[in-house]
């Protein structure tokens, strides 16, 4: 499988004026290919991935396209996306365990689910149980009701049924963020499990939390402010990062073994820009060490290096 | 700019605008209203006795020859007076018992909520008629006074929830940490976030007020020396206007605490969308 | 210096009360002057009920709080007003912490009007641009502002810079940065290393590891309600004796090294794993101590 993404703007409609939350990203993904969306908040991750599955009001499509296995998706238009959401394109939300229906028995909302898309229940109930092993779910929680399951169980069971129909793309929104470490570590060791069984092709995991990526992504795409920053490797990323926002964001995450009293870590002076009359160009420019003219242009996410994307005018002209 | 999106949003309220405009000219009616009816409202005026609507009497005369109209703009005082003190006194005493039990919890909550529901139980109806055959006179003030005593609990109630909720924000363990005293913190901290909800709950109590002052006055359990729309609708009621057709009579009372109570629900509909950015028609 | 002794708190929970939940229980620790001690816990730990007991603003149901020796669960009034002028917390959620509707340097107001009343207008406009200097704000961009014109970061320094206007020798610190971005709480993080090192202590309340790592002297570990092991950080964090601490180190996410490849020391014997039961705390080596099934 694989996905093209062109140019894909995405705004905001507010009383105030448009937000400009999505600002021209272009990237792809890969078959079985677990990408991190990371970036701190605002800098338009949850709407890159929500805009893929889900682009309801008040976001507004303004610009570029997705093309997933060669077809384009009709990202604007939410009655004809039907068709691909939860076959082609499905999502983990956010707070996935409040997600479920709590007057209805997990087994009947399922049912529910898939019968909307002309899937027999009875017919995919055998594959149901299979995913459920696979979680390490009791199969008779399909008898019962959301409440009796513990947070963790429930994230689980989202998981399941986001991709009972084998999805090409998965995104998952902050999926590991409420649970404590160890259902934390579980869940994202089933995400990986989710690919490599091929109960999804490839996985977009957003999230703030870089060390968890670390763990389970291949490729981490680095967004600030609306733009697309960075995309590599994971481990790239982490020790040979290139572009100036993503070097000075992982210099500033303390790891066990870095104590204050050895080694003060330095934060990113200065805050994010609103985006409802963003900066033009490169968005990052006031507060990079390396800002200089050419920065009120906004940059090209160019490949540098084999995988590897960067949009930073500094950076073309250090390896010009 | 929050100030500001919400007088947007009021000034462009339908609902409230027609709200508005309906309790302005009542307000208005009532104000000027006996400065221009100089008749007095108890004088049989008219030897002819009942009459409909004419240049002379503009709203007509009641059985014994008494002007409607100036009966009808000094009811309409008293309507409001009603409203004002007896949903103003319901609403006080709503406040401090919600306060209270909202933010000590516990015992005191315990206490207050039995209070409340006990009061909320008694059948008013047959306290007032007890109280109406010990009072041989009753005034505008003693009906205030007893709507406002029966009328707080669902105040409390409401208050007492919102309470809770706020109770358990940062800002007021922050205001402790300052070493703040309860009462200190209910209404400098907890109070005025609760605003908008404390005015729809005074503008609910205080068409409700009006609502069973009409009630009590048409039963015959209303002030003895007093005007007021409720009375009017009970005087024409038993001298036979529905029989002899003297609409004049009962009509225009009738009309206008419909118009009135309606006004200020539409009001509080109205605002509440103000308030509530989630049920605003974008 | 503050010291907890056999602490508790219980809950009753169940359909007519019947039911107790020990959301703390018999809790020892003590916080040292100029020290950073880590109240290390997942949801459910207890950590924030002790820090709220700490502060006063949830009661106590066993056990004692000192501050430099006298007991402070029982102040009240003005006892417990000169308490606040020692200890202060700031909290969670930058957002939540402040009332919406008024400016957000109302809560040096309410600080002046209840603790320095008789100061004049520019001692008072000192002090507060002093204290705003020393956690590095710059008094024009934040002074006369809403709360929501300002980001989290500076919202959690404004309220630590709160704390300095009184003579706080201990701050309890209660997930003071787990709402903010990474970039700005590695210097909210450094600014309460600089206070340490001036002589505040902090008791810094935090499920995340490598935090209190890197700003701690010493770690408690709590599971549900109790201490499983106490002790300097380092040693607490190379050397994990306890199965929970073990367990913590092992799964917590890491960017220095995979899950696969965290090498935890191996430990001679049976690792103790009390939960639920009553444990007492042995020292396993020098101040390091574990808490073993009674």
């Amino acid at each position: 499988m694989s996905l093209q993404v062109d140019g894909l703007t995405v705004y905001y409609s507010t009383l105030r004026g448009d937000v400009q939350a999505l600002e021209d990203a272009t990237f792809t993904l890969d078959d079985g290919e677990i990408m991190g969306l990371a970036g701190e908040s605002g800098c338009g991750k949850t709407t890159l991935g929500h805009s893929l599955v889900r682009l309801a009001p008040p976001m507004r499509h303004v610009a570029g396209r997705a093309v997933l296995n060669g077809e384009e998706l009709p990202l604007a238009d939410m009655d004809r996306m039907n068709a691909f959401r939860f076959e082609q394109v499905s999502i983990i939300p956010q707070y996935a365990m409040n997600a479920l229906n709590p007057t209805r028995k997990i087994g009947r909302l399922t049912a529910d689910l898939v019968e909307a898309r002309h899937v027999n229940y009875k017919s995919i109930l055998p594959e149901l149980k299979r995913r459920l092993d696979l979680v390490k779910l009791p199969q008779d929680v399909l008898n019962m009701y959301p409440i009796e399951l513990s947070g963790g169980m429930k994230q689980r069971m989202v998981m399941v049924i986001s991709t009972l129909l084998n999805p090409a793309l998965l995104v998952a929104d902050e999926i590991t963020s409420a649970l404590d470490v160890a259902s934390q570590k579980a869940v994202a060791a089933m995400l990986v499990e989710f690919r490599n069984q091929a109960c999804c092709n490839s996985v977009m995991i957003i999230t703030h939390d870089i060390s968890i990526l670390y763990q389970i992504a291949d490729s981490i795409l680095v967004m600030y402010a609306g733009q697309l920053a960075e995309k590599a490797p994971t481990t790239t990323i982490i020790s040979a990062p290139r572009h100036p926002y993503t070097q000075m964001l992982i210099s500033s995450l303390p790891e066990i073994g870095v104590k204050a009293t050895e080694k003060r870590l330095a934060g990113i002076p200065g805050t994010p820009p609103l985006l409802l009359d963003p900066p033009k160009g490169c968005r990052f420019r006031e507060r990079c060490p390396f800002a200089f003219d050419t920065c009120i242009e906004a940059p090209p996410f160019r490949e540098v290096a084999p995988g590897h994307h960067v949009a930073c005018w500094w950076e073309f002209e250090q390896h010009a | 700019m929050k100030r500001y999106e919400l007088l947007y949003f009021a000034l462009r309220n339908r609902k409230l605008q027609i709200g508005l405009a309906i309790i302005g000219l009542f307000l208005a009616l009532a104000a000027v209203g006996p400065l221009m009816a100089t008749n007095d409202p108890f004088a049989y005026i008219n030897p002819l006795g009942p009459q409909a609507p004419s240049e002379k009497f503009w709203f007509g005369t009641t059985f014994f020859g008494q002007d409607v109209f100036a009966q009808f703009v000094r009811g309409l005082r008293a309507t409001f007076l009603v409203g004002l003190l007896g949903g103003g006194l319901g609403t006080l005493i709503g406040l401090l018992v919600g306060f209270t039990a909202g933010y000590r919890g516990g015992v005191v909550d315990e206490l207050l909520n039995m209070l409340t529901n006990i009061v909320l139980v008694i059948p008013t109806l047959a306290v007032l008629l007890i109280i109406a055959a010990y009072l041989q006179v009753r005034s505008v003030f003693t009906e205030c006074l007893f709507i406002g005593l029966t009328a707080w609990p669902w105040v409390a109630r409401a208050v007492r929830a919102q309470t809770f909720s706020l109770r358990t924000r940062e800002f007021v363990d922050l205001a402790r940490l300052t070493g703040m005293r309860p009462a200190k913190i209910i209404f400098t901290e907890i109070a005025p976030n609760m605003l908008s909800y404390l005015l729809l709950v005074f503008i609910l109590q205080f068409g409700g007020a009006i609502l069973i002052a009409a009630t009590l006055d048409f039963i015959g359990l209303g002030p003895t020396n007093a005007v007021s729309l409720g009375l009017m609708m009970q005087y024409a009621v038993l001298w036979g206007a529905l029989q002899f057709g003297m609409w004049w009579w009962f009509v225009p009372p009738g009309l206008a605490i419909t118009a009135i109570v309606g006004a200020l629900y539409s009001m509080n509909v109205g605002l509440d969308e103000v308030f509530n950015p989630k049920l605003r028609e974008m | 210096m503050l010291k907890l002794d056999g602490v508790s708190k219980v809950y009753r929970t169940g359909t007519f009360g019947g039911k107790l939940l020990r959301a703390v229980d018999n809790v020892s620790f003590d916080v040292a002057d100029g020290e950073v001690l880590a109240l290390i816990g997942e949801s459910g730990s207890g950590k924030t009920t002790l820090g709220k007991m700490i502060l006063r603003l949830a009661g106590i149901d066993g056990g004692t709080i000192t501050f430099d020796g006298t007991d402070i669960t029982t102040y009240r009034g003005r006892a417990l007003k000169e308490y606040y002028r020692r200890v202060q917390g700031v909290f969670q959620d930058p957002f939540s912490s402040y009332n919406p509707i008024f400016k957000a340097d109302r809560v040096f107001r309410l600080v002046r009007e209840e603790f320095f009343p008789g100061m004049g207008g520019e001692a008072w406009a000192d002090k507060v641009h002093a204290a705003l200097h020393s956690v590095g704000l710059n008094p024009e961009h934040v002074l006369s502002k809403f709360p929501h014109q300002l980001s989290g970061g500076q919202l959690q320094r404004f309220l630590i810079a709160r704390a300095l206007l009184l003579d706080t020798r201990v701050l309890v610190a209660d997930e003071i940065i787990s709402m903010l971005d990474a970039s700005t709480r590695i210097d909210v993080l450094n600014l309460l290393a600089d206070l340490r090192d001036k002589g505040l202590s902090i008791l810094f309340i935090t499920h995340d590891l490598s935090l209190a790592y890197y700003i701690s002297d010493r770690v408690v570990i709590l599971q549900r309600g109790q201490v499983v092991e106490m002790g300097a950080t380092e040693r607490v964090f190379k050397n994990p004796l306890h199965n929970y601490t073990r367990m913590l180190l092992g799964c917590v996410p890491r960017i220095d090294a995979k899950w696969s490849n965290v090498q935890l020391p191996e430990i001679a014997g049976q690792p103790p794993d009390g939960a639920g039961e009553p444990a007492i705390l042995i020292e396993a080596e020098g101040e390091h101590f574990v808490a073993a099934a009674g």
